[in-house]
């Protein structure tokens, strides 16, 4: 979470937001080819905190969930204040084109709902939504989610295993599509606030070249995900 | 005379009351739409577009889900033709319109259709020509609330039938020359978001594309214009 909890606290203390529990059914979709999800964090919260922002710095929660797939922190973060979360709902990884559905209560109060997960093979990248207003009416609402990339690792494309925070190269890649031997692509992002993934490049050397991964399978366009929730 | 004025007075009436059931009023469940696709590609022409206005329950195709042989046929091919005859053996849809041609870049088309419902919706495909199987389309779209006159703007995506492997070999690509549909499904077979092209230009040995083939999203721009019913 970006901003000090405490003053979080007061200004929630000081909302009059009418908003009652929800009693929610969500569903997610990854719309990717070659991409998978890490276990998603899914939570509702209220409309002044952020899982994370476009155009902000990523926090250090956000960062272990974009680098490594580890959402604990980031799931810890929320629950402090007051977030109703939904860890994992895939039991795993979200393969491409693979959805998981899964009911959330939230809390009076929490009427806003975001989402990350981190995309694998990528070094830093991870789809988002940031505080989408949760419907006050019943019925079914579809979102398109972008893929953004936290600013805090540099895009080597490279597969070294590296998943810690601050650790160079991608984790793995679930697909089996990634070579080895790649020089690597970019030794540093030049916009290290959470922005728009610029796609991973790839090439088709599967021993060689400046990536370890496959052009043809790992590349994407917008939007990755299909986010669909029914307030029942 | 006194007979022939008496079937006059009846054809008035008769024609008053036909006036009435055909007369133009925003809850009439009779309704026309002008649908307009516009090709926002550099070059990627559009196969003859396929729209389908239908009630809800009606699925042309899903994202996270496997192609129809319909779809499989127009987005390795672009023959809209077995797409359009599974959506008129569907007791839920209410019409069928195919475009006349090719939409270059840049050019576009106008389809109309018109039938009774009360709840229209609207689905839309047209191939990518220069793609192994990639379609812009819209799924199901919520086009009830258009009042007489009204337009809605709305923006398609790429997507990528998962039927066909993106060799981008001349081949296998109908706008090179290549072959269309074949019923080998050599690909995910999942409906995703289209991944792009990566072209020759980006070290693609065996594609036929260059950079002027590569997109991003939206693909189209759709104009949904609801029109005063035609007299008949």
């Amino acid at each position: 979470m970006k901003k000090p909890i405490a003053a979080l606290v007061a200004i929630t203390a000081l909302s009059t937001n009418p908003a009652v529990a929800q009693d929610l059914s969500i569903k997610v979709t990854n719309l990717t080819n070659g991409i998978y999800f890490t276990p998603l964090l899914v939570a509702a919260h209220d409309d002044s905190n952020h899982m994370f922002m476009e155009g902000s710095a990523a926090s250090a929660s956000l960062q272990a969930m974009a680098e490594g797939g580890d959402i604990s922190s980031l799931s810890t973060d929320i629950q402090s204040v007051g977030g109703n979360v939904m860890e994992n709902p895939a039991g795993g990884l979200l393969a491409p084109g693979a959805y998981t559905e899964f009911d959330l209560m939230s809390d009076s109060g929490n009427t806003h709902l975001s989402l990350s997960a981190m995309l694998l093979p990528t070094n830093d990248g991870f789809v988002g939504a940031d505080s989408i207003m949760i419907p006050d009416s019943k019925g079914t609402y579809t979102y398109y989610l972008k893929a953004y990339d936290a600013g805090t690792e540099a895009n080597d494309e490279l597969i070294t295993g590296g998943g810690a925070p601050g650790a160079a190269g991608i984790p793995a890649d679930p697909g089996g599509s990634a070579g080895t031997g790649g020089t690597g692509v970019a030794t540093a992002d030049n916009n290290s606030m959470i922005h728009i993934h610029r796609g991973n490049l790839g090439d088709t050397d599967a021993t060689g070249g400046t990536s370890d991964l496959n052009s043809t399978v790992h590349r994407w366009l917008n939007p990755v995900a299909e986010l669909v929730i029914t307030v029942k | 005379m006194k007979r022939s004025i008496k079937i006059g007075a009846i054809a008035a009436t008769l024609g008053a009351a036909l006036l009435l059931q055909g007369c133009n009023n925003d809850n009439n469940p009779n309704r026309s739409f002008n649908i307009e696709v516009v090709n926002l590609s550099n070059h990627q022409p559009f196969a003859p577009v396929a729209a389908v206005l239908h009630k809800p329950g009606y699925d042309g195709f899903s994202l996270g889900t496997m192609a129809s042989e319909g779809l499989e046929i127009l987005a390795e091919g672009g023959d809209p033709s077995a797409f359009i005859s599974e959506a008129e053996s569907d007791n839920k849809v209410v019409n069928t319109s195919s475009g006349t041609g090719i939409i270059a870049p840049g050019g576009s088309e106008t389809l109309k259709v018109q039938g009774i419902t009360p709840k229209p919706r609207l689905t839309l495909a047209s191939m990518l020509v220069n793609t192994n199987d990639g379609f812009v389309g819209l799924d199901e779209v919520d086009i009830s609330g258009l009042d007489i006159g009204d337009s809605m703007v709305l923006h398609a995506k790429v997507h990528d039938a998962g039927t066909e492997a993106n060799s981008e070999a001349a081949a296998d690509v109908p706008g090179q020359g290549g072959e269309g549909f074949n019923t080998t499904r050599d690909d995910s077979d999942v409906i995703t978001i289209h991944s792009g092209v990566v072209t020759q230009d980006d070290g693609l040995t065996g594609s036929a594309l260059d950079a002027s083939h590569r997109f991003d999203n939206p693909g189209a721009r759709i104009v949904i214009t609801r029109m005063q019913l035609e007299n008949k």
